[in-house]
């Protein structure tokens, strides 16, 4: 069974603040599914190591060009912003 | 006339020859959404205000004359995770559950364009990721054949709403099986294309890779209509394709058909009478000359555990955006605070569970062994259907090993749920087409329930895949 500590700590690189009893929960259902996904290190890639690159793979880029919308569009995009100060979207400090 | 069972093209010909009007038809969907739904809950939201105004302007066109769209007109409703400017959008999810979409996915543009009426949004499993609808945020959907089994998911609400004739079509999202499953369950027609035909852009990403928009419907005469529509390639979604290929297949082509059927598919958990009305119809088939021909996916075994690594590692990514800053859920004092508290109380139980598979998957020391690998036995999958379709012209098999589960009966283990896609998540892991078509029904407890059949084709061959799914409803 995967120790606690660990889910804590993938907990933390994912940004999710669990409870002491979700952290147990969590810990129980991961350990299953490892289990289960354990049965992938039986299969033979041997085939696939030579030609795995990203041969026929190729970037697709646009242009970083600037969109304009309108005021409502505007609006309607701040407005969602969970804090505002004059328009703009206030974050909490960071340093 | 009832007016909640037409097909598009009958629902089109009674408004061009005024049997009904557009404001009827509309209303009679509403009314039933309100006073049925409520046990069913199928949808998260219903704009009724819009959708009358919507149809009095589709009356208002047929009355002065002018010439209508097939789809005009014609009540729709959409899963919650694809955008649809000024409703709504909560995927399903309590950290979304204010936000209001700023813009249209493109496949709504294209439908709006065509004049439907959207009379609302609905339920799912949050962010797509479930086969029950029952990780919704807001509470399950029910299977209106049965109202004590799950709809099937994620996009559950959205077979729901089909099979109780609350609305002509829905639009759903297909990852693992998330449009196929649910159809199945509900005894409707569920399309996922191949990937890259239909365009993703404004559908909230859960894994990109695996992620195909694809129709709910009544028929597979009108899948085929939705299909067509939303298709094609869009600059707003730069892993679209433009690709021509319209090959279809005639009835009378049946004596030269020749069908694969997987002996892996064959396996333990399979219920006997799925396996046996699957068998039936496929015997159809064959018996109007299609030739059976006994195929090998000898990697099928992998197919879960691949998929379940790739889309978590893809939906750790994705979901990064909803950290409480920008939209959405936001609680928290200081910086650090907020990220946690944003997602850890905003999101789901199934939806945190995911990300910590797809961050551990993706963390220093496991990415070789987790991720890089699943993505190695990917190929392997992909070279297995490969050398398949070299023989046969398409795949059939049962679309999910059981009919429609009971409410909770899967909820405490995780692994017996994603049991549930054995079937259909090899035909996102390899972009291929896939539909369920309804191809029976079983007595449980004397209710009947619906079995699907599964059509998998080579890529961009839909249209062809429908063309012999239709032969299953004659």
């Amino acid at each position: 069974m995967i120790e606690k500590k660990e889910i804590k700590h993938i907990a933390d690189l994912a940004h999710l603040g669990l409870t002491e009893k979700e952290l147990e929960s969590m810990q129980k259902n991961f350990s299953s599914i490892l289990d289960y996904i354990e049965i992938l290190k039986k299969a033979d890639i041997s085939s696939i190591e030579k030609d795995f690159s990203k041969k026929g793979m190729n970037n697709i880029l646009r242009k970083d060009a600037q969109k304009e919308i309108s005021k409502n569009e505007r609006d309607e995009l701040i407005g969602m912003f969970p804090e505002t100060k004059n328009n703009y979207l206030k974050t909490k400090k960071i340093l | 006339m009832d007016l909640l069972n037409l097909t598009i093209k009958k629902i089109h010909q009674g408004l061009v020859n005024k049997e009904f009007s557009d404001l009827e038809l509309t209303k009679a969907y509403l009314d039933k959404i309100e006073k049925e739904d409520k046990k069913i809950h199928s949808f998260l939201s219903v704009y009724r205000d819009r959708a009358i105004a919507k149809s009095k302007k589709v009356d208002e066109k047929i009355s002065k004359g002018e010439k209508i769209s097939l789809l005009e007109g014609v009540p729709v409703s959409i899963k919650d995770i694809i955008l649809v400017k000024g409703m709504k959008c909560t995927a399903g999810s309590k950290i979304l559950e204010n936000y209001i979409a700023p813009y249209n996915a493109t496949c709504i543009n294209k439908l709006e364009k065509e004049g439907v009426i959207i009379l609302g949004k609905n339920n799912l499993d949050e962010f797509a990721m479930g086969s029950s609808t029952e990780n919704s945020g807001f509470g399950p959907t029910k299977n209106p054949i049965d109202l004590n089994r799950v709809p099937g998911g994620s996009s559950g609400g959205s077979a729901a709403a089909v099979a109780a004739n609350f609305s002509v079509f829905s639009l759903g999202s297909d990852t693992g099986g998330s449009v196929r499953q649910p159809a199945s369950f509900c005894g409707v027609v569920g399309l996922k294309p191949t990937y890259g035909r239909v365009s993703r852009y404004g559908l909230m990403a859960y894994s990109s890779s695996l992620d195909q928009i694809g129709p709910i419907t009544k028929t597979v005469e009108d899948s085929r209509i939705v299909f067509n529509i939303i298709k094609g390639k869009d600059v707003l979604d730069s892993t679209s394709v433009d690709e021509e290929n319209t090959n279809s297949f005639h009835s009378d082509q049946i004596k030269g058909l020749v069908i694969g059927v997987p002996k892996e598919y064959i396996v333990e958990g399979v219920d006997s009478e799925v396996s046996s009305l699957v068998e039936q119809a496929i015997k159809k088939y064959e018996d109007m000359g299609a030739k059976i021909e006994e195929i090998s996916l000898p990697h099928t075994k992998y197919a879960i555990p691949t998929y379940y690594i790739i889309s978590a590692s893809e939906a750790s990514t994705n979901l990064a955006r909803y950290d409480g800053v920008k939209y959405g859920f936001s609680k928290g004092d200081n910086l650090k605070d907020l990220y946690f508290k944003s997602r850890g109380e905003g999101f789901g139980k199934e939806v945190r569970r995911r990300i910590m598979l797809g961050t551990y998957a993706l963390s220093s020391g496991y990415y070789d062994a987790y991720y890089l690998r699943a993505q190695k036995v990917r190929m392997l999958i992909e070279k297995d259907f490969k050398k398949a379709f070299k023989k046969v012209d398409v795949i059939m098999s049962p679309t999910c090993p059981t009919p429609a589960f009971k409410l909770g009966e899967k909820t405490q283990d995780p692994v017996q749920m994603y049991l549930s896609d054995i079937f259909t998540v090899s035909v996102n892991l390899t972009g291929l087409c896939g539909i369920s078509v309804p191809c029976g029904n079983m007595e449980v407890n004397s209710v009947k329930l619906p079995v699907g059949l599964q059509l998998i084709g080579k890529p961009f061959e839909e249209n062809k895949i429908m063309d012999i799914a239709e032969i299953m409803e004659k």
